[in-house]
């Protein structure tokens, strides 16, 4: 009979704002996100590894969220959909993906908006092939995807200042 | 630290393999010890004609590595692996600690010459990456010992190598794929290593395949023997990514494109490949 494991503390950041919290080690870091913190943002879609709808920045890196425990991501800086939006004004991402009709049934969006944040941090003007490596991770069942090119394209190009 | 915490205990590096397993139930480990937050484990260095991988390198860390670039095969298992995020979490010593029949670095870096570094209380060891994969999922690794690092040769002037899979979308592991790496002299093929991914209980050497290429010019007769003693390596399982007869003929497709692209860049030539999807 397995022994139920002591609560370990940890100590991040999210979304800009430092946090301390008990967890059990066996949490993965989307139920922290959505239980503790209360940032239903991330969604669990698959819960396998596949989908991407769970994709957060760690560090600056897209991640599952699904695939790590909550006391892997002591000390480090975790960025959600709810953090994007800076003082009420939506993130070019997220204007883009309004105006270009990036979603539809909006499962998906959070995700790919971070895969897309990634890219981004590092290539403003990403052509279709690098595009899609970026959010091959991230599974869309309504779009088809093309809109969700414009709409990282329209954000590159609003992020470069046109 | 395994020692104490008994035979219930499992390492945790990039975690994109156990985690799944875990909430599959296929693995249940009492305690796992996470190696993440151990330094200096995470560098790609060019050392005396050698690669020198941590074992903790993530492969989006080698996917942008200019030291790892030099040999192209590596790039191409990088960059083809999985997505974006499992590959800034995955590490290359997870990757063959676990020995999964379906990873891609072990069907690889079996066509270099690779050597692991295992640690352990009694101290370090290296070992060849042909003794140390034993079976599916099964590793020369002791209990309390640990994959430190992975060195990999420098393929010498004259060598190429490619590596291509065959997948139904990226995060998914591929129906088949194969590595192939030649040293060329002019037209002659001096060289060669081929092994088949994700059609055996490990990363199949295919020493006949090889065989047929070496001392031969690259003609369609010497390409054809290669992929026919390819095709007759492969021992796959059938599955719901396709009956073992598909399977056999895609890693003779396989074979037969890796081919041209490892012999042109073994020449010199800029090639950029990427897998194939369904």
């Amino acid at each position: 009979m397995p022994e139920v494991a002591e609560k370990i503390t940890i100590a991040l950041t999210v979304n800009g704002k430092a946090c301390k919290a008990n967890v059990e080690p066996r949490m993965l870091l989307v139920e922290f996100l959505r239980e503790e913190l209360d940032l239903t943002g991330t969604h669990v879609g698959c819960d396998t590894t596949y989908c991407g709808a769970c994709t957060v920045l760690m560090n600056g890196a897209a991640v599952k969220s699904c695939t790590m425990f909550a006391v892997q991501a002591d000390g480090a800086e975790i960025l959600t959909v709810e953090g994007l939006a800076k003082s009420g004004d939506l993130h070019p991402l997220q204007k883009a993906f309004g105006d270009s009709y990036g979603l539809q049934c909006g499962y998906c969006t959070p995700g790919i908006m971070l895969s897309a944040y990634q890219l981004l941090s590092t290539n403003k003007k990403p052509s279709e092939k690098e595009m899609r490596k970026a959010i091959a991770g991230n599974t869309c069942r309504c779009t088809g995807y093309q809109n969700i090119f414009k709409a990282i394209q329209l954000a590159g190009q609003k992020m470069r200042g046109e | 630290m395994l020692g104490q915490l008994g035979d219930e205990a499992k390492l945790l590096a990039g975690g994109q393999s156990l985690i799944p397993l875990m909430k599959l139930r296929f693995a249940n480990p009492l305690h796992l010890v996470d190696l993440n937050f151990v330094g200096g484990t995470s560098y790609v260095r060019e050392e005396a004609g050698t690669l020198r991988f941590g074992a903790l390198t993530r492969h989006a860390e080698i996917e942008n590595s200019s030291a790892a670039a030099k040999v192209p095969i590596l790039h191409d298992c990088a960059t083809g692996i999985a997505d974006v995020q499992v590959r800034n979490r995955g590490t290359i010593g997870g990757s063959l600690a676990e020995a999964d029949p379906s990873g891609d670095w072990a069907t690889v870096l079996q066509t270099l010459e690779t050597e692991v570094r295992c640690l352990g209380p009694k101290g370090e060891r290296t070992v060849a990456l042909a003794d140390f994969i034993q079976d599916a999922y099964t590793t020369d690794l002791a209990h309390e010992e640990l994959v430190s690092e992975v060195i990999v040769k420098m393929p010498g002037k004259g060598s190429g190598g490619a590596y291509l899979a065959f997948k139904r979308s990226a995060p998914v592991y591929p129906t088949a794929s194969v590595a192939v790496q030649l040293t060329m002299e002019g037209d002659t093929c001096k060289n060669a290593a081929i092994s088949l991914g994700c059609v055996g209980l490990t990363a199949v050497n295919a020493t006949e395949a090889a065989a047929a290429l070496r001392g031969q010019t690259l003609n369609d007769r010497a390409i054809s023997l290669a992929m026919d003693a390819a095709h007759a390596a492969a021992d796959p399982q059938p599955d719901m990514r396709g009956s073992a007869e598909y399977k056999r003929s895609l890693v003779g497709a396989l074979v037969k494109r890796a081919i041209d692209v490892a012999a042109r860049r073994a020449n010199g030539e800029q090639v950029e490949v990427s897998h194939i999807y369904a």
